[in-house]
């Protein structure tokens, strides 16, 4: 990494403890990292390894137990709603589920035009919104004349999953949380997901994170991997570093139980 | 020649939904699966992967109702059967089937050797609880399961445990054909190996004699099983060995799954993923011609006049497209050097 990098994202002994007593669970432990601007990072851990947490505690939907994070090396202060409204206009995020991703009552057009306000743009004359949606529609390929007055259970899994690319192309957040976008959309659908997201990040200059199971698709993604095992990140480097040449014994397991194309897939070792 | 455990013969079944249309999911399918082979269903998600399932157990309720076609199991026509019959003696000892969620289908009020009890008494067979126990206990040990799993309730185990807890139960009676749907979708890469792992073990013991498996998933495909077949739109677009389907697809939508397979593997961040532009036709009205037309790069105008038949490739491959072998081949050279 380059000095000239700036940071984004920080965090220093990240804790996140659920229950206590005999049930206390600790669910992301101790975590430090520094993610840079413009970089998308991928977090790689199996279920249950704390990386939706994590995702959560940075995203301020849930309070951390101990630790400290910060914003573009300031510690990040959502002690009131108000400033926490300020925060998720720089912090966004795209979740597994598309389906119960939307408000089934409002419409599309509905989704879209509130980001825009979201951004400021409450005043503007509704040519300039509606143009501002097509424009939105037609960075993920969706047709925004086919889209008004429908509603969003009326779209595929793969086509609302884009259109939830083509709201955050419309706030323009500093950082985006993909939590496994890809996971409830077929093989084919997905190419064109991942494409969008590097495109989106090639144009706004946005940090991603990119939370997932599949390590294949984070090598394909990211520019650094983090490798996350019972709430502690046990690996983490550029993804070349990281896939190809794996230090850990537990990186190691999770790449060598995927089944890969052109090497054998050896089912002795579990 | 080695024996032929099931084959079907240009199957049809259709949906009729509650406005009385009828969606044809699965459109003239042939395959024959021999006994020690497996074979794997490829295509992206509403193709009719599932739907063949189904559909392949002679078994059917509404909506799902059968249309043509043959399906012979080890010499058997079940095709005339009426379904309780074929619930009777068909289902669990000659056909087992392994639905999506399958870890779903354990009662969590009741302990798994419960369970079995109930698969083995539904069959008619009735032999006394201990020789249950020990039956079960046997093929535990076989598929690399431990026994304490049999005395314990569904939500003392994990996801994956579950999931082959279920796996061994299915092959209990030692069906002659396994269909596995999906049965590592929802686990994480390590029970997926274990999952894997345990059908092959299944059927070197000769628990089951073949395997027809389902996912969506190309990678894990390659490494499970002898032949591949890709459906679209109901229907078969490719038919080969694993190997060829793979590395070398024929039909262009074959070629645009395999163009989208995402592995961590060196070279991956170098090429592009190829995306497949559109969805597939809506099945109500499915198009005349041919039914990826559509969302084809190569497409004539006579793709889109009449229905394209499946060709034969030679050495058991086929493909449905008007293109010859080598028409396509040099389709996919002159793309590739763009």
């Amino acid at each position: 990494m380059t000095d000239e990098k700036k940071s984004c994202l920080s965090a220093s002994g990240l804790t996140k403890v659920f229950g206590f007593g005999r049930q206390k669970t600790v669910a992301v432990d101790h975590v430090d990292f520094n993610f840079y601007e413009g970089e998308i990072v991928s977090i790689v851990g199996e279920s249950g390894s704390g990386k939706t947490t994590l995702a959560k505690m940075l995203l301020g939907l849930i309070s951390s137990t101990e630790g400290e994070i910060y914003v573009q090396g300031k510690k990040r202060d959502i002690s009131t709603q108000k400033k926490k409204r300020e925060y998720w206009k720089s912090i966004q995020a795209i979740f597994q589920d598309p389906y119960s991703s939307y408000n089934i009552f409002n419409k599309i057009d509905s989704v879209l035009l509130d980001c825009i306000h979201m951004r400021g743009g409450r005043k503007l004359p509704h040519t300039k919104k509606v143009e501002l949606m097509a424009e939105a529609c037609s960075f993920v390929n969706l047709k925004f004349e086919e889209l008004t007055n429908k509603y969003p259970f009326e779209l595929s899994g793969g086509q609302m999953q884009r259109l939830m690319i083509a709201r955050i192309f419309l706030l323009k957040p500093k950082i985006l949380f993909a939590d496994e976008p890809t996971s409830m959309i077929d093989a084919c659908s997905r190419a064109t997901i991942l494409d969008e997201l590097m495109q989106l990040r090639k144009e706004t200059g946005m940090t991603i994170i990119f939370i997932t199971h599949d390590i294949g698709l984070a090598y394909y993604v990211s520019d650094s991997v983090c490798i996350m095992e019972h709430g502690k990140f046990v690996e983490s480097g550029s993804a070349d570093d990281v896939i190809l040449h794996p230090k850990e014994a537990y990186t190691q397991r999770l790449i060598n139980d995927v089944p890969k194309i052109h090497e054998a897939w050896d089912l002795s070792t579990v | 020649m080695s024996n032929v455990m099931l084959e079907v013969k240009e199957l049809t079944t259709k949906y009729v939904t509650r406005f009385g249309e009828d969606v044809y999911a699965v459109d003239h399918v042939s395959l024959k699966v021999e006994e020690g082979k497996s074979l794997g269903i490829a295509g992206e998600s509403g193709c009719g992967k599932s739907t063949l399932a189904l559909s392949l157990m002679g078994y059917y309720f509404p909506p799902l109702h059968y249309t043509s076609g043959e399906i012979i199991i080890a010499g058997q026509n079940i095709t005339a059967m009426p379904p309780d019959e074929v619930r009777r003696s068909i289902l669990g000892t000659e056909i087992a089937y392994i639905p999506q969620s399958a870890m779903n289908a354990l009662n969590p009020t009741e302990k798994i050797i419960s369970f079995i009890e109930d698969v083995i008494q539904a069959h008619g067979l009735y032999i006394t609880k201990k020789d249950i126990y020990e039956r079960a206990r046997k093929l535990f040990e076989i598929l690399g399961l431990p026994a304490e799993v049999l005395q314990k309730y569904p939500v003392e185990l994990s996801g994956g445990m579950k999931q082959r807890t279920v796996i061994a139960t299915s092959v209990l009676l030692l069906p002659k054909v396994l269909i596995a749907d999906e049965p590592s979708s929802a686990l994480d890469v390590t029970s997926q190996k274990m999952v894997i792992k345990m059908l092959r073990q299944a059927m070197e013991n000769g628990l089951i004699d073949s395997m027809i498996f389902i996912t969506h998933e190309l990678p894990l495909l390659k490494n499970v099983t002898d032949d591949i077949m890709v459906m679209y739109a109901g229907q078969i677009v490719e038919k080969g060995t694993a190997e060829e389907t793979v590395f070398d697809p024929l039909h262009p939508y074959a070629k645009g799954l395999m163009g989208s397979i995402i592995v961590p593997e060196k070279g991956l961040r170098d090429v592009k993923l190829t995306a497949i532009p559109g969805v597939p036709p809506n099945l109500k009205n499915p198009p005349a011609g041919c039914r990826f037309a559509e969302r084809c790069k190569f497409v004539q105008p006579e793709c889109t006049a009449n229905s394209v038949a499946l060709r034969d490739a030679g050495g058991g491959r086929a493909y449905r497209c008007i293109l010859s072998k080598r028409e396509l081949k040099e389709a996919y050279a002159r793309e590739a050097s763009q």
